[in-house]
């Protein structure tokens, strides 16, 4: 398309220029290709015009910089608000795909009236509802393991992912993000009699249990490829939920555990033999996922978050984390939003 | 039978050692000319009968000893073919039936020992007193199964290898439940954990173990009934060639002396006869209660067990569609569902279908009651199932848990009542089967010993008889 727009325009400029400007196209596309390692070599059989449009994205997106390309805030309703906001009866009701065995994020406290979900990422679930649907619990939690998260996006079985996901570029290009709403680094858990410092080289001959499809596992994979993890460590062990590896831990089934440092000292919670080891060795921030197109929903909930930001946050990270993370919110605080992304 | 090779293996012994042997000068001259090669035992024998049947009180003698030999082949041939059958019969009522419902009930205990766990923790940490109680009733049941299943597994066997497996799994995921519980009491998600990696372990590991058991179990089952039913056609034939033989004795007697009775003969005729009738009337009578057994008890039966393993995980999967969320899903010709709910319906097809055979196979009215009572419960738990159903896909998770989980009304109502039902009707077949193989193994009883004393007393008669008429010649 964005050829055939070209090719329009430049159709005063006669033959000659046209193809000019597209041998230049073609070369920059050649240059940049080398530096995504991530997109496929086939996009390149593609259209060019729209081949060349995603790879300079990914191109240009580096995963420290990946929690600002999102869409600036607006309230505008449009067809993805519309379609929610049209759904009757019963099932009038945003449908949120969540964790329900992160302690203090998304979980079922069995022991309080109706074990219902609760924690920091469902208080933000509910303020989202009565956003957009003008009742908080006018929501339909849906239990979803870290690998189906986009999947869920994708096939349309959940309107939105709010469940400790990582914003990163890989899953720019598959998902859309919100700006993010809380900021978090991988850290690795260990019983506190192990000889495991944190993410160095005492991690060696030891086994490693990760979530599977989790930026925890992507993360060792390549650092174990690169030579900054030693080769010797054992990171086979993947579950579909990163709790499960509290289990596998506890079990004697694996040394250590490496996820998200929120979640990992909700583990580190439900268990005083287990401590956190070493600093965070990332840093990530969390967002709201949904359906790529939805840009109306993704504007609504970046101007959601704006309001959050300033009136809510702080109460639910009081309520829910200071027990874990510490009374001082500062490190978890989610920078100033941008909103680089334009289309 | 040692005769033979020594006569045949002396003479080369001696007549290779003679060349090594040099001339002895002090011994005598040969013993006489070469003697004449020894005629074998059999050789002399054969002679012998031969020599008497040209007179005669010698054919007498050999009419006799063939008579004799006959009848007392046909019992013994009769104690050991009814006495292996017998055991066989007593295999089917006394081993390997009970062991077969012993496999399943391992499977149901363990199956319903996780579904109750998955309702205790629906129920969150105040776990009720009843579904605690049922998930420990169920442990004991199993442990004590597979104590039975271990007694009477061959050393070395598959089934001694599936029951160390389960021994072994079993405390393994007690351990797990009991951890689940704890956190759970506490309000640590990790317990949900916990109670996953336990139906994991049971779902995979365990349940295809005790399934395995039950269909080795059954093989074994079919296998005595194999043996236990087939015609004595050995002995059968052996009886009709005695008869045979004592009546052309008979005729032969009367022809000789114009004497229509013989008694001694007579009574071994009779004696015959009577096994022989015994023998075949017994067996037929045994086998059609040993079919009937199987018709009536096992194949109902293995219907009824197969209804109530699948009315479980039916159940299984109705709590757990609650306790994962949605979670898993599986894509089926193009289309995602719910894996617990697709699971679930499958399940409830096959429950369908097994009750439909059972309700076949029942053949009276307290096994036919039952059986129509749980397929009705079967028909209301798919109502209300549906309603539940619904509940969950729009969203109201707290009405779906009271709509399962809950007291009256609930799902959890409709399986106990379908799972009751069940339990009713393997009890009456159960007694049906006993009844039948019972009758059977009955039908059986006293034939080997009888077949003995009888053919022994038919042999004496026919020896006496033959007496008789040898002392006519002295």
């Amino acid at each position: 398309m964005y050829a055939a727009r070209a090719r329009a325009s430049l159709r005063g400029w006669g033959g000659v220029g046209a193809m000019a400007v597209l041998c230049a196209l073609a070369l920059a596309f050649v240059l940049l290709l080398p530096r995504t390692q991530e997109s496929p070599t086939g996009g390149h059989t593609a259209g060019p015009g729209v081949a060349e449009a995603t790879q300079a994205r990914a191109a240009d997106c580096k995963d420290s910089e990946a929690q600002k390309q999102t869409l600036s805030p607006s309230g505008a309703d449009g067809p993805t608000i519309d379609a929610i906001k049209s759904r009757t009866g019963a099932k009038r009701k945003l449908v949120v795909g969540v964790d329900q065995n992160s302690y203090h994020w998304g979980y079922r406290n069995p022991n309080t009236e109706g074990a219902e979900l609760e924690g920091f990422d469902i208080d933000l679930v509910h303020r989202i509802a009565e956003d957009i649907l003008g009742d908080p619990d006018a929501v339909q939690f849906k239990a979803i393991p870290t690998s189906q998260r986009i999947p869920a996006i994708q096939d349309g079985r959940v309107d939105m992912v709010v469940r400790t996901m990582t914003i990163n570029c890989q899953r720019l290009g598959e998902v859309a993000f919100s700006a993010p709403y809380f900021k978090t680094g991988q850290q690795v858990l260990a019983p506190k009699s192990s000889a495991i410092t944190g993410y160095d080289d005492t991690l060696a001959h030891k086994k490693i249990c990760t979530a599977s499809g989790s930026t925890a596992y992507l993360k060792l994979k390549a650092d174990r490829g690169k030579g900054t993890l030693p080769a010797s460590t054992d990171i086979s062990t993947t579950v579909p939920n990163q709790l499960d590896c509290l289990v596998r831990l506890q079990l004697g089934e694996v040394d250590a555990v490496v996820t998200d440092g929120a979640l990992a000292a909700s583990q580190a919670a439900q268990d005083p033999t287990v401590e956190l080891k070493g600093k965070a060795f990332t840093t990530e921030y969390y967002g709201v996922a949904m359906k790529k197109d939805a840009t109306d929903l993704v504007r609504r909930v970046n101007r959601i978050l704006v309001g959050y930001r300033a009136n809510g946050w702080q109460a639910s990270y009081d309520r829910w984390l200071s027990a874990t993370l510490g009374k001082d919110s500062g490190p978890s605080k989610p920078p100033a939003p941008e909103y680089l992304r334009t289309s | 039978m040692t005769h033979p090779p020594k006569s045949s293996a002396a003479p080369p012994q001696v007549g290779s050692a003679l060349p090594t042997v040099p001339p002895q000068p002090g011994s005598p001259a040969r013993p006489g000319p070469p003697p004449a090669p020894r005629r074998t035992a059999f050789a002399e024998g054969v002679e012998r009968v031969r020599a008497a049947a040209t007179t005669e009180p010698g054919r007498l003698r050999i009419i006799g000893a063939v008579l004799a030999l006959l009848v007392v082949a046909f019992g013994a041939v009769t104690a050991w073919q009814t006495s292996e059958r017998a055991a066989a019969a007593d295999d089917v009522l006394h081993r390997s039936q009970p062991l077969s419902a012993g496999a399943a009930g391992i499977y149901r205990s363990l199956a319903d020992a996780n579904t109750a766990a998955s309702s205790g923790f629906l129920a969150g940490g105040q776990e009720t007193a009843d579904s605690r109680d049922r998930y420990e009733k169920d442990i004991r049941a199993a442990a004590a199964g597979l104590v039975t299943a271990a007694a009477n597994a061959e050393p070395g066997s598959p089934s001694e290898a599936t029951v160390a497996k389960l021994n072994q799994l079993l405390p393994e995921y007690k351990g797990l439940i009991e951890r689940a519980r704890t956190y759970n009491r506490q309000g640590y998600p990790v317990g949900g954990a916990y109670l996953r990696y336990a139906n994991e372990k049971m779902q995979n590991e365990m349940l295809p173990a005790a399934e395995d058991l039950y269909t080795t179990e059954n093989q074994r089952l079919d296998a005595d009934y194999g043996d236990a039913t087939p015609y004595p056609w050995a002995a059968i034939a052996l009886g009709v060639l005695a008869l045979a033989a004592l009546g052309w004795a008979q005729h032969r007697t009367y022809r000789r002396t114009n004497r229509v009775l013989n008694h001694g003969l007579v009574a071994a005729t009779a004696a015959t006869g009577v096994v022989l009738l015994w023998l075949v009337v017994g067996h037929t009578v045994a086998r059609s209660g040993l079919d009937g057994s199987y018709d009536h008890g096992i194949r109902s039966l293995k219907a009824l067990h197969d209804a109530r393993i699948a009315s479980l995980k039916a159940r299984g999967n109705e709590n757990l569609s609650l306790v994962a969320r949605g979670a898993e899903t599986v894509t089926v010709g193009g289309q995602t569902y719910d894996a617990y709910y697709y699971n679930f319906d499958k399940d409830m097809t096959v429950l369908g279908r097994g009750l439909t055979e059972a309700d076949r196979l029942a053949d009276d009215q307290a096994g036919t009651k039952p059986v129509k009572a749980a397929e009705g419960n079967m028909a209301v738990w798919k109502k209300r199932h549906t309603s539940a159903r619904t509940e969950d896909e729009n969203g109201n998770y707290q009405q779906a848990l009271d709509m399962v989980i809950g007291g009256k009304g609930a799902t959890g109502e409709c399986f106990d009542s379908v799972d009751s039902n069940l339990a009713r009707a393997i009890d009456h077949e159960q007694t049906e089967f006993q009844q039948a193989a019972g009758d059977g193994l009955d039908a059986m009883t006293g034939l080997t010993v009888g077949a003995a004393v009888l053919a022994v007393l038919g042999a004496a008669g026919a020896v006496a008889g033959i007496g008789r008429r040898l002392s006519e010649y002295r």
